[in-house]
């Protein structure tokens, strides 16, 4: 299988999107809006045209400004799937499947689960019907490229889960460079094998998705991926131990080196609830109000003071949690980094 | 009580305007009985005249369209210095007294006009022929189409056209399988209305071809010339074009209705405004 190389510098309204990028299998950009992660899919299809840099799969050069060579966005093998899909309102699920390629259109309307639909106009469809009908078209072209600008974006939460799940499988089966654009982490954690932080045009990190959660390089690393972040002047204590002093006053223990200001990242699964103060290994208890209870399937999310913790729905019921009382949040400095702060 | 006043005041009002509206084409068709305007439309003047409309008129459409479409979708599509002096140059005949359009013409095209000494040094004559009606024609009636096709292209989102380009289609095919289509329905409005304005073309076409049996003289030509002479012909070419007018509105408002339902963004409504 080919890769997929991406190397090029594109000026946006506010800044530069400058970029390099190696994908042989899935990737996620994720990323604040506007960060430039949709330009970065509209540059490898050739809808847009970098003034400087190179991309080519393979050995099939589609850009190369300094051999001015630019390939039109019909003589890129990419599918390319539309945030909104952008499916063809004028014709049907069969025409808009059939429009890369006559040969193969019921193949692929078999294989996505949309004949019944293939008469239908896309006005007519359910989001998850349409997002099925948008890849069926992009994979028709037969392209050697997979571009996915927030796949999953337009759909509600019901259907999002099942489509996630349908995607994941069929992106393992294709085994082809992949690029997935997302706002939402999870979703990039769960179809991606490496993701890449785009900030303001410019890649932050680029990781597995475990060690963007194990080791966010900065604030907006940390923060993207669900974890508390705590601002804090922070001092030495001794060779092990670094204390950090919280904007809301508390001190915080961790074993990561830190000095000046830091945030401290904390997982809200790593965070206990307590109602009384406890006395354990966690070196780390901050007590505050109980600020929301929220429940996310078979877990709650509690935010307790300046923090968010994620416990079980069971323990959540045994330790009455309640909107307006107080609890201890407890973790231990093992289960904290540090990350600089500007 | 004041509130049906007011309400009968609405009334009196709508009454008073439909009326002053209605009437003169009314009495178009009452004036003389329908039998004689109907022996009226063989006379030769009426033919000839029909004649000459439908066939400059339909040579200038010809040329509006094939024209007038690739320039309304580049405006559309493309932003560049100096394209809203475009489109404003494109606009101005729409407000420029049919006389100055007569002028203009015949400034450009006479026999010492700007082109048109050139053209007659190679025995081109243009003023006076129906060559001339058919440019006169061509230069009153194209703004309205080209206008109204500049807004059904500008409503087509452009993702659209990116998801062709990505699915393999080239530019042409792009044009004529997602943009033309998704933009028909304004395309035809603006053609039916240029149609309209074309056939009623009087101001220019008289200053800039004349007015001759034939060869120049077109319907509303012919009304103006038969008006002293035979008043029934004036009203049988007038009830005519009054049918081929409300022809055209009504075909206007049932391309509206065509329009593709599937259409999934509200643009529908937006590209009816041709006003």
């Amino acid at each position: 299988m080919a890769t997929l190389r991406a190397d090029f510098i594109l000026p946006l309204r506010s800044f530069e999107l400058e970029l390099a990028l190696e994908v042989d299998r899935t990737v996620a950009l994720v990323g604040p809006s506007g960060a430039g992660k949709t330009s970065v899919l509209r540059a490898i299809a050739g809808l847009v045209r970098p003034p400087r840099g190179r991309i080519a799969l393979g050995d099939d050069v589609w850009l190369d400004t300094a051999r001015r060579l630019f390939r039109k966005p019909d003589e890129r093998r990419v599918g390319l799937v539309f945030q909104e899909y952008a499916l063809f309102p004028h014709l049907t699920v069969r025409q808009n499947v059939a429009y890369a390629g006559r040969e193969r259109a019921d193949e692929y309307l078999e294989r996505f689960r949309i004949s019944h639909l293939a008469d239908a106009r896309p006005a007519a469809l359910s989001g998850g019907e349409r997002q099925r009908v948008a890849v069926a078209r992009a994979l028709a072209r037969g392209p050697g490229v997979i571009l996915l600008d927030e796949p999953l974006s337009a759909l509600d939460a019901h259907t999002k889960g099942a489509v996630r799940a349908e995607l994941q499988e069929l992106l393992q089966e294709l085994a082809l460079p992949t690029i997935l654009v997302t706002h939402d982490f999870e979703d990039a954690a769960a179809l991606a094998d490496l993701v890449g932080v785009i900030v303001d045009g410019h890649l932050r990190q680029f990781a597995t998705p475990s060690e963007l959660v194990d080791r966010p390089t900065d604030a907006f690393v940390a923060s993207f991926t669900g974890a508390n972040l705590l601002r804090g002047k922070a001092r030495r204590l001794d060779d092990d131990m670094t204390v950090v002093q919280l904007e809301t006053g508390e001190l915080v223990y961790s074993t990561e080196w830190g000095e000046g200001d830091v945030g401290v990242v904390i997982y809200p699964w790593e965070v206990s609830i307590g109602r009384l103060q406890q006395h354990d290994s966690a070196m780390n208890l901050i007590q505050g109000e109980i600020r929301s209870v929220a429940a996310l399937g078979n877990r709650v999310r509690v935010r307790i003071g300046p923090i968010t913790a994620e416990v079980t729905a069971s323990s959540a019921d045994k330790l009455e949690l309640a909107r307006g009382g107080t609890a201890f949040a407890s973790f231990k400095a093992t289960g904290t980094r540090l990350v600089p702060l500007a | 009580m004041r509130k049906a006043l007011l309400a009968l005041l609405y009334f009196l009002a709508a009454v008073v305007a439909l009326a002053f509206l209605a009437l003169p084409i009314v009495a178009i068709f009452v004036h003389v009985p329908p039998g004689r305007l109907i022996d009226q439309l063989s006379n030769p003047v009426v033919t000839d005249a029909l004649i000459v409309s439908f066939k400059t008129t339909l040579i200038a459409q010809a040329f509006i369209l094939l024209f007038g479409t690739p320039t309304a979708y580049l405006l559309a599509s493309r932003r560049f210095p100096g394209r809203s002096l475009c489109v404003t140059l494109v606009e101005l005949p729409l407000v420029l007294p049919p006389a100055v359009a007569g002028i203009g013409l015949l400034a450009a095209f006479g026999r010492f006009g700007l082109l048109g000494s050139s053209l007659s040094a190679a025995g081109i004559t243009i003023p006076f022929t129906q060559t001339a009606v058919t440019i006169a024609v061509a230069f009153v009636a194209s703004p309205l189409y080209i206008r109204q096709a500049i807004a059904a292209f500008e409503t087509i989102d452009p993702n659209l056209v990116a998801a062709s380009r990505t699915l393999g289609a080239g530019p042409a095919r792009t044009f004529f399988r997602v943009i033309l289509p998704l933009s028909r329905g304004g395309l035809a409005a603006g053609e039916a209305l240029a149609f309209a304005r074309g056939l009623g073309e009087f101001g220019a076409t008289i200053m800039f071809a004349g007015s001759l049996q034939k060869v120049t003289q077109t319907l509303p030509l012919a009304i103006y010339a038969e008006f002293e002479v035979n008043f029934d012909v004036t009203l049988a070419i007038s009830a005519l074009l009054v049918l081929i007018s409300a022809a055209v509105l009504i075909s206007l408002k049932l391309t509206s209705l065509w329009q593709p339902s599937e259409q999934i963004s509200s643009s529908r409504f937006a590209r009816l405004s041709w006003s």
